[in-house]
């Protein structure tokens, strides 16, 4: 059995009380407590201070290009169906950039648990607004505030009936842990939005508006609701949930290609009957 | 005689099922015993506008499109006023009675009288199955071949009625037309063109994830993959646009997938980042680059070699690469499975570069030797030092031994930053120039890798003629034409336009009489690598950039001017 040690100790370039680290943290417990080792378990990113989550683990890793964790993470699922993966990144390269592919994902139904931590704000590049910025939300690159209205991943995920759609808070590690173990465990795309606080760049939506504007989910909800889900997180606010919110019924995408039964592409070699009869087909 | 091939012009509107006719007739020449060398010129609509399907075809090896036309099978009007003035002599229109040939040698059919207006396609296939002389069983089979596959049998027997119809009309009217001379005796040949051929190649090699955006004329390479994914276990998606499909392979490259992507100028446009990435993550692609007319959208379903600067200098930062340029549908397929293996070997990004004209262009090809093809085997089988393992291990040959994640206990950290021997992301300026040095020296192995560029003719030509990629039959079939002349003319041909070495073409550039680059775009691109690589500056030029195929009689016009 794997530890929280084995997943290792690395001193990171976050910021000091960041909520990255507590984001790693529920990762590491949600591992461990899911029975995976690091050699089994892959995390993809793509780039942002939450993109760098992969090189501050022991695991495998692919940190690829801003906006494009899930077009990478979706081709070593359909390449090695033995692979756990989590696709993590920020909610800049996620909704902003690889907005397409956050869409198209949801579509599919790939399985992997995408992570995405939604602290609100750009902050590797130092504080301009993002696509979950609140509207009125003022920075150096929107002077005025940001006069475009937040993108809502929630809504726009039940509303494509991913297999897991949840929302965790960086303050909550136990809770977090939860909700990703449960991700790990989830055929199909499971989605958690994890709010957190950026120390540096957001002083609106800091750790004390976070714990205000937060509740935790109740008994009362039925994730399996799919309308309830979706008036859940269709008018958020003034307090958003958190908590599993959807869980949805769709197969994953990966059941649609036989091929994955019988393990990862790179050992499968070729067929040469086969390739002789498709040949053949030309005459 | 100068060529025993006949030039079969089909001329119509899109929705008139000049394909189909086209396909039909070039499969059943196929299966007599014919070569073919298919030309498609298609507008890019769906319905409407003039579109041909230009079919050459000989009891012989046919390397070049031509520019004349024997058989003109005229759908309506317009095929005929455009394309009249090309007829040879002896040269035979089939077309409705309704429609108005003018002075050309016309077999005027009653088609209403032959069959309902919607077989009229078939009628005119019946007809030119007759003047050609190709048995009347054989074409109904091919033609029911092709429809069994979509239509009702009812539909296809309607079908078979028109066809028997025209072609029992047609031989009992008297033309001036001479049918094809008997084929060679051969065994069966493949009808297959160049995207096809390519996808077999890498198939062949044990490509295992191929990821796309449909895009003209690259489609058919994912559509071929696609076609035969569950025969071959090889998973296709059709990603949500190119740059989702590029990281997708990517994806599936660092899992040990052998992969590649297909796709023409502007998608591929958008793919550069991923190969940068490519490049620095050192994972091993394939990158079909089919190529039409830009800048932009351009001439979409046109030809043109205008992307080889493209695909050279695509990515930012530097790292090495390979280029393949196929002059034939067979080098299509053997140079898809090259690189595949090439890709694999290097762990990086290899371009395969084709053209519309070669992509869509049928021929008649021995079947090709599978056996011959060595499949991939991706990673290394096991991992000697687990626990240690680093992905980016500096080597003398720049090549790091790639462990394959989830296949052993060993982590594989693949990286977009610069990072460390074990894949983590550092700015330790040392490292990076270590790094840098790594990746580039692979450029070393690949240019030891490299094919040279063939030579025919004379040693001591006067004038060489010299291209790359498709155009290959063209430089050779404008080089016989010089020769049957008297004059001492070689053809130079670049099947890999990168890495270059002077070494292996300057001497004979500098014992030709003249050099003349032909290449398919405005400006000479290749001849300007050469030109960048070793300061030889070419003499002349032969450039076309109308969006159709180079063809001899074009180079000799230029040649001529």
């Amino acid at each position: 059995m794997a530890t929280i040690e084995d997943y290792g100790d690395i001193t990171t370039a976050w910021c000091p009380g960041c909520g990255n680290f507590n984001i790693r943290q529920a990762v590491k417990k949600a591992l461990v407590n899911s029975g995976l080792e690091p050699h089994q378990v892959l995390m993809v990113s793509g780039i942002g201070q939450a993109a760098k989550m992969p090189h501050y683990l022991r695991c495998n890793a692919f940190n690829g290009l801003h906006g494009r964790g899930l077009p990478a993470a979706t081709g070593a699922r359909l390449a090695n169906p033995s692979l756990k993966i989590i696709c993590e990144s920020g909610d800049g390269c996620n909704y902003g950039e690889g907005g397409n592919h956050f869409l198209a994902a949801l579509r599919r139904n790939i399985d992997l648990t995408l992570i995405v931590h939604d602290n609100q704000v750009y902050g590797l590049t130092k504080g301009q607004a993002s696509p979950t910025s609140l509207e009125g939300f003022v920075t150096k690159a929107q002077p005025e505030g940001v006069w475009a209205t937040p993108f809502n991943p929630l809504a726009v995920a039940v509303l494509h009936r991913a297999s897991l759609v949840a929302r965790g808070f960086s303050g909550e590690v136990e809770h977090l842990a939860g909700l990703i173990k449960e991700a790990l465990a989830t055929p199909g795309l499971a989605l958690v939005d994890v709010f957190q606080p950026c120390v540096s760049f957001n002083k609106v939506n800091t750790f004390a508006w976070y714990k205000e504007h937060t509740y935790l989910l109740g008994a009362e909800h039925d994730s399996s609701d799919w309308h309830a889900a979706l008036e859940l997180t269709a008018n958020p606010g003034p307090k958003f949930p958190l908590g599993v919110i959807y869980r949805g019924s769709r197969p994953g995408y990966a059941s649609h290609f036989p091929v994955l039964e019988q393990g990862p592409l790179a050992r499968q070699g070729v067929d040469q009957e086969a390739l002789r009869h498709v040949m053949e087909k030309f005459l | 005689m100068a060529s025993e091939a006949l030039d079969i012009l089909i001329g119509g509107e899109a929705g008139q099922g000049l394909v189909t006719i086209g396909q039909v007739l070039a499969k059943a020449l196929v299966k007599a015993g014919y070569h073919i060398l298919v030309t498609q010129d298609y507008l890019s609509r769906v319905r409407g506008g003039h579109n041909t399907f230009r079919i050459r075809t000989g009891p012989n090896l046919l390397v070049a499109p031509r520019e004349g036309v024997d058989l003109l099978v005229a759908l309506d009007q317009e095929s005929l006023d455009l394309h009249a003035g090309a007829l040879r002599p002896g040269a035979q229109v089939i077309a409705d009675i309704g429609l108005t040939c003018g002075l050309a040698p016309c077999l005027n059919l009653p088609y209403a009288d032959l069959a309902p207006a919607r077989y009229q396609n078939t009628v005119a296939l019946g007809a030119a199955a007759s003047l050609l002389g190709l048995e009347m069983d054989l074409i109904a089979r091919e033609l029911a071949a092709f429809l069994g596959k979509k239509m009702t049998p009812e539909v296809t027997e309607k079908n078979r009625a028109a066809l028997k119809a025209a072609y029992d009309f047609t031989a009992t009217r008297r033309t001036g037309f001479k049918p094809l001379p008997p084929p060679v005796p051969a065994g069966p040949r493949l009808m297959i063109n160049g995207n096809e051929a390519l996808a077999l190649g890498a198939l062949a090699a044990g490509l295992k994830f191929l990821a796309f955006y449909p895009m003209t004329p690259a489609t058919a390479i994912a559509l071929t993959a696609i076609a035969h994914a569950k025969a071959l276990g090889v998973v296709c998606e059709q990603a949500e646009d190119e740059i989702a499909a590029i990281n997708m392979a990517l994806g599936a490259a660092y899992a040990g997938a052998p992969a590649m992507v297909c796709t023409s100028g502007g998608g591929f446009a958008l793919m550069c980042e991923g190969v940068s990435l490519a490049g620095m993550s050192e994972n091993p692609l394939l990158i079909a680059l089919a190529m039409r007319p830009g800048p932009a959208t351009g001439l979409p379903t046109r030809t043109e070699q205008g992307d080889l600067e493209l695909a050279l200098f695509a990515g930012h930062g530097e790292f090495p690469r390979a280029i393949y340029a196929p002059g034939t549908v067979e080098d299509c397929f053997s140079l898809a499975a090259l690189a595949l293996a090439q890709a694999e070997k290097h762990q990086g990004p290899i371009f395969i570069l084709t053209d519309q004209f070669l992509a869509d262009s049928y021929r008649a090809v021995e079947p090709f030797d599978l056996g011959a093809v060595q499949p991939v085997r991706p990673g290394l089988a096991t991992v000697a030092d687990e626990q240690g393992y680093r992905r980016y291990a500096l080597t003398d040959s720049g090549i790091s031994p790639r462990a394959l994640p989830g296949l052993s206990r060993a982590l594989v950290v693949s990286d977009s930053d610069e990072h460390t021997e074990d894949g983590h992301l550092t700015e330790d300026l040392a490292v990076r120039v270590a790094m840098q040095d790594k990746r580039l020296r692979k450029l070393a192995g690949l240019l030891a890798d490299r094919l040279l560029p063939s030579f025919q003719g004379p040693e001591d030509a006067e004038l060489l003629l010299v291209g790359w990629g498709s155009t290959l039959g063209s430089l050779e079939g404008a080089a016989a034409q010089l020769s049957a002349q008297g004059r001492r003319v070689g053809v130079c041909h670049f099947s890999q336009v990168w890495p270059l070495a002077g070494e292996d073409f300057l001497e004979r550039f500098a014992r030709a009489g003249q050099v003349v680059m032909v290449e398919g775009n405005a400006t000479g691109q290749l001849a300007a690598l050469i030109r960048r690589e070793t300061g030889y500056a070419v003499g002349r030029l032969v450039l076309r950039y109308d969006g159709l195929p180079i063809t001899p009689e074009y180079i000799l016009r230029q040649l001529a001017d």
